[in-house]
């Protein structure tokens, strides 16, 4: 071989502008996962700031303050330095209900997407490992729930068993494993039918070892961005909830109670309910910028 | 074609069947109908005595049966708060669901129809990131604060609107714009992504290479056949989309079924949220069913699948 061929110097330049294609798309991907990085930071925050809600709260988020009760946010007129996001209608500090009403949402966010997905996680896996009967029954279960607005089996399920922190963890955990359920199932599909699985089997290996062994592992991830994502929406819904005095019930302070309560007195007092909502706009905000930030660096093929 | 019918008919029979079973165990599995009915002072026979005449001490399953056997003729039981049949009172405020449900789909689809199709033809400009970034702050933001932040800027500091209500046009705007705005951020997502894919397809080369106008290349046929997979979504995110309507209408007092639902969850008036559940199931389930059949009869691709 002299000088390359056309061909050859063809292939070559599609090779280069393919490289720099990958380039930009990996550079692309840091961007975004700076902006991942970035949301995570903020979120520390956040978690920090529920989490250490007595060390850095202004004021006891129950104290009752008459004399600056609907009083406006520290830089308006009638506004006190004292209280920095203003008043609710019995003086109570904005500020300080906020940052312990971060801790309600975040736990129940938490908590409830550990639920969910250890549910959906376990039946999924069961679906797409023996097929058959199994896969059909637990399909179809997943296509009855995913019929059902999450909101109104969630509404549904409170309206028996009353409202309170405890029950609204176990009604969002028990209505969202649908989601993890049809993925995990999927990609189990795919992977059963892998050589290493196959390789397994044929040593001998037994149902539950290569469930967990082999298959699971290479779950993990899928799992981990589903379930980050999750948390934003369990934190939605949980403030819906609250919001509609159906969940963490008052004087609590939890983020979708104080905007109910804003609700009443939005007339004269706009502050009460626009600082609370844009706490869980800000946390799931943050939350769905680090979920697709870890989707595109674990597994950029991923498509929820 | 007649297979792909049988098989979606039969498919919706046992979700039905799967809808019934929850909405009966929600009440009689999770909960005592008794303990919710009488006072928390009255004597145990007081609860014997009621638990007999409401058929409650009979086996469950003759007691499931009942309650379908029942349901199936619309019978859901009396409120126990209004003295009038539950199927009424969850009927007559299906109307002003169902048209804000479409309102708000119609809203979005004005706004994410143009955007989505501008982003997919100008990739990674401004106008793509300005989309992204929008969408991704409106998936963040929740309806129900949306629509109270709309409702302080709107009525109480314009008052150009009414915070609440029903019947005039103007009433619509705020709840119809709500729903739309928090459906808008992932329509656009798909007609982006279907304009992007169909721009890439064999047929637009050649009506490019016919000497189409660009812009009727892109307005007639990358556009239509982007329309498909938006559709098929849509329709099957009917669910989720009439959630969204079910917060919406909380915020804005709306005469809809959601507001009856989470009044009667308040007055522990269970036999209208039973019939509300199961009513609002099935219109979730045969929307979800015309749209298979619309869409299996559009594309065979998907009839084959």
């Amino acid at each position: 071989m002299g000088t390359p061929t056309q061909i050859e110097l063809a292939e070559i330049g599609a090779a280069r502008s393919g490289a720099s294609a990958a380039r930009q798309a990996t550079w692309r991907r840091l961007l975004r996962l700076r902006w991942g990085v970035g949301a995570a930071g903020v979120l520390v925050l956040i978690v920090a700031s529920a989490a250490l809600a007595p060390l850095i709260a202004p004021h006891d988020p129950l104290g009752v303050d008459i004399r600056h009760r609907l009083s406006p946010p520290a830089w308006m007129d009638r506004g006190t330095a004292e209280h920095l996001l203003g008043t609710d209608q019995v003086g109570r500090d904005l500020l300080a209900r906020m940052i312990y009403g971060g801790r309600v949402s975040l736990v129940v966010g938490v908590a409830a997407v550990l639920i969910s997905a250890t549910i959906g996680v376990l039946l999924g896996l069961s679906a797409g490992y023996f097929g058959g009967n199994t896969d059909w029954t637990i399909m179809t279960i997943i296509n009855v729930m995913l019929t059902f607005p999450f909101v109104l089996l969630a509404l549904a399920v409170i309206a028996v068993l009353g409202p309170s922190l405890i029950n609204m963890i176990i009604v969002l955990g028990a209505a969202g494993w649908p989601i993890y359920a049809r993925v995990v199932r999927a990609e189990t599909l795919a992977i059963r039918e892998r050589e290493f699985v196959l390789a397994g089997r044929a040593l001998g290996m037994g149902h539950l070892r290569l469930i967990f062994r082999q298959i699971v592992p290479n779950l993990v991830s899928t799992i981990v961005v589903i379930a980050t994502l999750q948390v934003a929406q369990v934190i939605i819904l949980e403030s819906f909830l609250s919001f509609l005095g159906l969940g963490v019930q008052p004087p609590t302070p939890a983020w979708g109670n104080m905007l109910g309560e804003g609700r009443v007195y939005m007339l004269n007092s706009w502050w009460i309910a626009t600082f609370p909502g844009l706490a869980i706009f800000l946390t799931t905000l943050v939350i769905n910028l680090m979920g697709n930030a870890l989707r595109d660096w674990l597994d950029p093929h991923l498509k929820l | 074609m007649r297979r792909y019918v049988v098989g979606q008919l039969a498919q919706l029979v046992v979700v039905v069947f799967g809808i019934s079973l929850l909405a009966f165990a929600i009440l009689h599995v999770l909960g005592d109908p008794v303990l919710l009915l009488l006072p928390q002072n009255a004597g145990k026979e007081e609860f014997e005595r009621y638990r007999h005449l409401l058929g409650l001490d009979r086996p469950i399953y003759v007691q499931y049966w009942k309650f379908v056997s029942r349901a199936v003729l619309g019978d859901f039981g009396k409120s126990w708060y209004a003295d009038t049949p539950a199927f009424k009172l969850v009927l007559e405020r299906m109307p002003p669901t169902i048209y804000l449900t479409f309102s708000g789909l119609l809203v979005a689809l004005l706004i994410a129809l143009p955007l989505g199709t501008l982003a997919a033809l100008r990739r990674h400009s401004w106008v793509d990131t300005l989309c992204t970034a929008v969408a991704v702050a409106g998936q963040a933001a929740p309806i129900f604060w949306l629509g109270i932040m709309m409702i302080i800027v709107f009525s109480v500091r314009l008052r150009l609107l009414p915070a609440s209500g029903y019947g005039t046009w103007q009433n619509f705007l705020m709840p119809a714009f709500c729903l739309g705005a928090a459906l808008a951020p992932i329509t656009m997502r798909l007609v982006r992504s279907g304009v992007i894919e169909v721009m890439n397809m064999e047929f637009i080369k050649t009506a490019r290479a016919k000497g189409l106008a660009e812009g009727r290349v892109v307005g007639k046929h990358a556009f239509r056949n982007a329309c498909i997979p938006v559709i098929t979504v849509l329709g099957l995110q009917f669910g989720q989309l009439l959630g969204g309507a079910i917060i919406t209408e909380t915020v804005f007092a709306w005469p809809g079924v959601a507001t009856l639902t989470v009044e009667s969850i308040r007055n522990q008036d269970f036999p209208v949220v039973q019939c509300a559940v199961v009513l609002l199931a099935l219109l979730i389930v045969t929307v979800n069913l015309l749209v298979d059949l619309v869409v299996g009869f559009i594309d065979p691709r998907i009839r084959a699948a």
